[in-house]
């Protein structure tokens, strides 16, 4: 399916007058994936998912279908299916228009991805700034309730199902799916230690999945247009690579930056960042060019002018030394812009948002804002860029020295910047000067 | 077991080890700060970072391609660890580097300074010097946090024990991390300080200086205290402490790890109840009455205690040694001995064996077991309700009294049941010998008109009475950080404690008084007579071993019972 005949699936009814009713959702096919799954055996409906490719889009790309065969096979007392609503990640907003525009759709996903993991209870965790999609989504799931879509016996075959919404208090760390699990529990959002991982002991103690709120809007369709549909949209499995999942569907690409047209666009999973930028985002702004491109959130790092052809699946940031696919947030830096800047406030941001419990992340995030803010300041030493470069490779997961994956978002910025900036810093070092962009110093 | 390689020495490990233990056991050090034995793991100050790979069935070793925490890392057979590559030391540095970043580096002020973690590990594992170039945080000090506890907030390194002690141990929550990253501090909420009866030993896990104890502080530099391995005397749970002395002068007790007694902790009862050993009250110098009067004349006028009194050690013991004869001869069975629960095991036995030795129809009895309230048990709930059987980690007995059960069992031998002074009527006995050693007023009325005023009252112990005020002899004894003994806690577990002080100016330890009473030869030797009430006592068989090891043992009676950490 090429690009250009690509109808939206995910964003299909964004627009439409009253798109977030319940009506127009059934007058639109609404609910169909729904019955059509609770005819069907749990296992069926995780088969299906699972054969569709269908990977997770809250930033780790974790196949969905083999995540919910984790739990485990016996479980006596509940197993609990959390929301991660919690869309935090600088340059992101899909979930938002997901949730606003048509909730109903992702509220089908959570109810089909609920009864496929044996889950009554689903606990949406809401980013508390999503006041508009609080109110939209509590309107949507009163609906539900009283159409039987939600509650005891749902639509006739038995099943039961609660939803609870749950607002956050506007923490980064809640995003990390254990961290996420301590909030909704009521305690300080540090994210645990795994094993024993969430599919084995997550929310209050119990199996519990953790899925994405674009994750669950890609389900009905699933289940409604099969797998092969699914799967004819995107990259195919490297097969000269055997642990590369495939990256199918339609994705929601956020364009925010230096771009014309910033916005939300649906587009077969790999397009490239050029023509993301170019076709879809109106080009970079007052005809500058793109310096750097974030290819999905901030912490996934950046990109060059010259990466830009890189195409934007689960595997494409990661051949040019970015962390990953991430949200699919791109953002874009035009070449007016002081990296020393840009790499400024992605520190600062992780620095106040480092949840403070592993040593490395909490002081290393700390530290290399201080640094930046010295060289900002005109007062940076050459050898502070490899003292940057050894804070970032000293914390994160992938060293192996953090509990979660926060430091590693925030070591990816430093690293990319520095090596692929390198000359700039060392020029802007070496000059003395100071930072032209007021904008953006302050407190942290 | 299972069998486990650390930097190629292979020991045999429990399987519920973690890394940390299994290197402990090859006698490697994994530095670490958060992890703690009776605490759950966090595994976030990532202190503990080692290699760790398995042995493949073909004998190659698989090292993983991370580091990981030693702490959070089970082992399991032919795991291997390495504590000492490159790659775990570069992360060491860089983690103290990070750890030490805005650490105010006052060590020259700070109470911890000599037994200090930060400064241990950055000697062994760290690197000279800091590339910070810019300003350190600096955070206010808290006194609010404790009644006896201070918090020198700069100074923490954010490890969180304390944060899950109270959680975990104490039930009582106080202290909490508030802020974020590397603004996030300890505090409690307002209005509720950690004043809880575990609290002290906040200060104890803290790992750096930032928890200090107000009563310690500023007192003393650490490197100038001597530490004795000793039993606190404070109720029947027996808590293995140090007793940390300068000069004579205790000025702290600190829980010493004990499995088979109480685990790691002890409480603030315990902790700062030594303060009367110190007191100026205590009696100092043996004292006869009346030398020249026989027992029918008592005088009533008592005599102040002091040194313009004082009679020589010589003098008084040759006399007491005369006049309990004396009585005995003239109405053994009118002669009683109080024997006092706070005494260790080997002056109840010299006191018992001389008393009987000279006449068995003598009357050998029990005196107060002091009780106050019930057994405290922790983690406390949510409204301070005590934890279900099973669920206890620490308590606080309310029988306060260290060795009931011992001096129960040398009454059994020397007497065949245990009679209790109390219970003897008014002024039952021709003549009395009372052992006190009691921390506060110990002398309750019937015991008083039990005694009432018999021929010869003798009285050993700490502090005047209204027994001592009226006494023949009194001898001024020692306080538990003066003597060496035996005690049997609730469990019966005997546990040896060693001397740390001198008794102040003339008073004499017990065990040395009774043997020169008793007329034995050679000094005071706590192992030998361990070794005679063992072999002479069969209910104290199991201290015939003489050498108690750190831990003590177990009396065979009491095999069966649960573990007394746990209960």
């Amino acid at each position: 399916m090429s690009q250009t005949e690509f109808k939206p699936v995910l964003l299909g009814r964004v627009g439409r007058p009253d798109s977030q009713s319940l009506a127009s959702y059934r007058a639109d096919g609404g609910y169909e994936a729904l019955a059509k799954a609770l005819k069907m055996a749990n296992t069926e409906v995780i088969d299906v998912v699972k054969n569709s490719g269908l990977r997770g889009r809250g930033g780790a790309g974790f196949p969905t279908g083999l995540k919910w065969t984790f739990l485990p096979k016996d479980v006596n007392g509940p197993i609990y299916l959390c929301i991660n609503g919690d869309e935090s990640e600088p340059g992101t907003f899909n979930n938002r228009v997901l949730i606003e525009e048509d909730p109903h759709q992702v509220l089908e996903g959570i109810v089909i991805s609920s009864f496929a993991t044996r889950s009554t209870t689903a606990y949406f965790y809401l980013r508390y700034e999503y006041g508009r999609c609080y109110r939209t989504l509590q309107k949507a799931v009163d609906e539900m309730y009283a159409n039987n879509l939600l509650g005891k016996n749902i639509l006739g075959s038995g099943y039961d199902l609660d939803i609870y919404l749950h607002r956050g208090a506007c923490a980064y760390i809640c995003g990390e799916e254990t961290g996420l699990i301590e909030s909704l529990e009521g305690k300080r959002a540090w994210p645990r230690i795994k094993p024993p991982f969430p599919a084995i002991e997550g929310a209050f103690r119990r199996p519990t999945v953790v899925n994405n709120v674009e994750t669950m809007a890609c389900i009905p369709h699933i289940l409604k247009h099969g797998t092969e549909w699914f799967q004819s949209m995107g990259i195919p499995k490297d097969p000269n690579n055997p642990r590369d999942a495939g990256s199918y569907g339609p994705k929601l690409y956020c364009i925010s930056g230096h771009v014309n047209k910033p916005g939300l666009v649906e587009l077969p999973m790999g397009i490239t960042a050029r023509d993301l930028i170019d076709k879809h985002g109106g080009g970079v702004w007052k005809g500058r060019q793109a310096k750097a491109v974030i290819p999905g959130g901030l912490s996934m790092g950046f990109m060059t002018n010259a990466e830009l052809d890189t195409p934007l699946d689960f595997n494409g940031p990661g051949r040019v030394g970015c962390l990953g696919l991430g949200t699919a947030a791109v953002v874009v830096i035009d070449d007016h812009t002081s990296m020393v800047d840009v790499l400024y406030n992605a520190c600062r941001f992780f620095a106040h948002e480092s949840c403070g419990q592993c040593t490395p992340c909490r002081e290393g995030t700390a530290w290399s804002t201080k640094i930046l803010e010295r060289i900002r300041d005109g007062r940076g030493k050459l050898s502070d860029i490899d003292l940057l470069l050894e804070i970032a490779n000293s914390i994160g997961t992938i060293p192996g020295t953090t509990i979660c994956g926060l430091a590693d978002g925030a070591a990816w910025p430093i690293k990319t910047g520095i090596n692929k900036f390198r000359g700039e810093f060392e020029e802007y070092i070496k000059s003395g000067r100071r930072s032209q962009s007021h904008a953006l110093a302050g407190a942290h | 077991m299972v069998k486990v390689k650390v930097n190629d020495i292979e020991v045999d490990a429990d399987p519920k080890d973690n890394c940390i233990l299994a290197a402990r056991k090859a006698g490697f050090e994994i530095p670490h700060y958060c992890w703690h034995e009776s605490l759950s793991v966090v595994a976030s100050c990532r202190m503990c970072l080692v290699e760790v790979g398995e042995t493949k069935p073909d004998g190659t070793v698989a090292m993983g391609p991370k580091l990981v925490p030693g702490c959070q890392t089970p082992i399991k057979e032919g795991t291997v660890i390495r504590t000492e590559s490159a790659k775990v030391k570069t992360t060491q540095q860089m983690t103290l580097e990070l750890l030490l970043l805005n650490h105010p580096l006052d060590c020259s002020i700070c109470d911890q300074a000599g037994e200090c973690y930060l400064q241990d590990y950055t000697y062994k594992y760290g690197k000279a010097h800091s590339r910070l170039d810019e300003p350190k945080i600096q955070r206010e000090d808290k006194y609010h946090i404790g009644e006896q506890i201070a918090l020198f907030t700069d100074r923490c390194v954010m490890c969180t024990r304390c944060v899950r002690f109270t959680r975990e141990i104490s039930g009582t929550s106080e202290l909490q991390v508030v802020a974020r990253g590397s603004h996030e501090e300890i505090d409690v909420f307002p209005e509720t300080p950690c004043n809880n009866k575990l609290a002290g030993n906040v200060v104890d896990l803290c790992p750096v200086g930032a928890l200090c104890s107000k009563d310690f502080l500023y007192k003393k530099r650490v490197w100038w205290l001597k530490h004795a391995e000793s039993v606190c005397t404070g109720c029947s749970t027996g808590c293995s402490i140090h007793v940390d002395q300068n000069e004579n002068k205790v000025y702290r007790l600190r829980p010493r790890e004990n499995p088979q007694a109480q685990g790691h902790f002890m409480c603030d009862e315990g902790r700062y109840g030594f303060k009367y050993i110190h007191d100026d009250r205590r009696l100092k110098y043996p004292r006869l009455k009346n030398p020249s009067a026989n027992s029918n004349t008592a005088v009533a006028s008592s005599r102040p205690s002091d040194l313009s009194f004082a009679d020589p050690w010589p003098t008084v013991l040759s006399e007491a040694r005369k006049r309990i004869q004396t009585a005995i001869q003239n109405d053994p069975s009118g002669f009683v001995a109080v024997l006092s629960p706070q005494m260790t095991l080997e002056e109840a036995y010299l006191l018992a064996s001389y008393i009987k030795g000279i006449d068995p129809r003598t009357k050998l009895t029990l005196g107060p077991v002091p009780v106050s309230g019930s057994d405290d048990l922790y983690p406390k709930g949510p409204k301070g309700e005590p934890p279900a059987a099973g669920k206890v980690k620490f308590t606080i007995r309310a029988e306060k009294c260290p060795n009931r059960l011992g001096v129960e069992a040398v009454l059994r031998h020397f007497e065949r049941s245990v009679i209790l002074a109390e219970s003897l009527g008014k002024s039952s006995a021709s003549a009395w010998y009372v052992v006190g050693g009691y921390s506060a007023g110990w002398v309750n009325e019937k015991l008083d008109q039990a005694v009432g005023t018999p021929s010869l009252l003798i009285v050993q112990d700490i502090f005047p009475s209204p027994l001592s005020e009226r006494a023949d002899i009194v001898l001024a004894a020692g306080s538990f950080a003066e003597r060496e003994g035996t005690y049997v806690n609730h469990a019966g577990l005997a546990q040896a404690a060693h001397a740390s002080i001198r008794p102040p100016e003339e008073a004499r330890a017990d065990g040395r008084i009774l043997m020169e009473l008793a007329g034995r030869t050679g000094l005071f030797n706590a192992m030998a007579l361990r070794k005679e009430i063992g072999t002479k006592i069969a209910e104290l068989s199991a201290i015939a071993v003489g050498e108690l090891g750190d831990y003590g043992v177990r009396l065979a009676k009491y095999a069966n019972q649960p573990v007394a950490a746990k209960s």
